[in-house]
């Protein structure tokens, strides 16, 4: 099998994690989101890895995971601060620069 | 074992087979992402796309990375995000509707062009050779090659993101830290509140949940003796995620007097 389907894949994955970033209102749905993509990078840098017979390329994708776990971290404390004050989790309802 | 159980998985035909069963099956799960409409099953489906990836990472030589996927990601991380959701509850803004008029059209054209773009790319590309495999790399084990390389070429990168990983700790701290503005009630305080306010209704403390000898769980209101349920006897949270039964459901239509005493 061709390594390159890997990338299809991904490619895939990334696109439907970035559509989700815009179409969902709930800011943990929106988080989830934008976790697929950090993963779909990750399946392409591990298969770059394979295709080019060299290691780099994992080390990347167990950098770009500690990454992640650090945003996540931050991200969701966010999201239960501004739930905190504003009683929601929508996206939408954290427009207070708007008015 | 293991060792032989990657030996059979990267042959050809079995890792093709693997693909084609699980890579469908991928989509399809952060496709329901999207679509579904509460904020768990979003969770559910995004733990089992993390599965299925780290199994993908196995079948491509990348041990550790699989293993790590696992621990971190479907552990750690959605646990995480399932416990943020239960404390954040579950509201209305999991529905689906659009705000911005024209959002979600253009999101997928967009979507659709992004995609096909990155396909007809990855389509066209050639590094002028076949795919060579990490079975040099990893002759020592995907571990041993792995360490040599994080603690020697990136061991800069290792110390600056270890140093990243306290401050993340820090700032969550930080920010979820909560800081109480007015000093918490005393049970005295309150007791005086409930005698000497407007109304003497909650003096006794508030109605307990449960049409008593028909239903008794927490998610059914009280009925009060006009018939009427008494909404301040469930928990206000239960309501607003539409876990709340009517009493209704348990209203006698006509008293059963057809059984007989048993003996």
């Amino acid at each position: 099998m061709d390594a390159a389907n890997y990338l299809y894949l991904s490619a895939l994955l990334f696109t439907i994690g970035a559509v989700g970033v815009v179409v969902r209102r709930n800011a943990i749905v929106v988080f989830m989101c934008v976790e697929l993509m950090l993963n779909a990078a990750n399946l392409a840098f591990v298969t770059f890895s394979r295709i080019n017979g060299d290691l780099n390329g994992q080390v990347v994708a167990f950098f770009t995971m500690v990454v992640a776990a650090c945003e996540v971290v931050v991200g969701l404390a966010i999201i239960v601060t501004i739930y905190r004050s504003r009683r929601s989790a929508s996206v939408d309802d954290a427009s207070l620069l708007k008015r | 074992m293991i060792n032989l159980a990657i030996a059979v998985g990267q042959t050809q035909a079995p890792e093709a087979v693997l693909f084609w069963v699980l890579a469908p099956l991928t989509v399809a799960a952060a496709l329901g992402m999207l679509l579904v409409k509460k904020a768990v099953h979003s969770a559910i489906l995004m733990a089992s796309v993390m599965i299925n990836l780290a199994i993908f990472y196995i079948a491509q030589d990348a041990l550790f990375l699989g293993i790590v996927q696992i621990v971190v990601y479907t552990g750690a991380v959605m646990m995480l995000f399932l416990f943020i959701l239960m404390l954040v509850g579950v509201d209305s803004s999991d529905s689906l509707t659009e705000t911005i008029t024209g959002l979600r059209p253009m999101a997928i054209t967009a979507a659709i062009g992004f995609g096909g773009l990155m396909v007809s790319l990855i389509g066209r590309a050639t590094i002028g050779r076949e795919a060579v495999g990490l079975q040099d790399a990893n002759a020592n084990g995907n571990v041993k090659g792995l360490a040599q390389l994080l603690f020697s070429t990136y061991v800069w990168p290792f110390e600056v993101v270890s140093a990243l990983l306290i401050t993340a700790a820090l700032g969550a701290m930080v920010l979820a830290h909560h800081q109480r503005i007015q000093l918490r009630p005393t049970q005295r305080q309150l007791s005086i509140q409930r005698f000497r306010g407007a109304s003497l209704a909650n003096a006794a403390g508030l109605p307990g949940p449960g049409v008593f000898a028909r239903h008794n769980a927490v998610d059914v209101p009280a009925l009060l003796p006009d018939g009427t349920p008494a909404a301040n006897s469930i928990n206000a949270t239960l309501e607003a995620r539409g876990d709340m039964l009517s009493s209704g459901n348990f209203e006698l239509g006509k008293v059963d007097t057809s059984a007989g005493e048993e003996k």
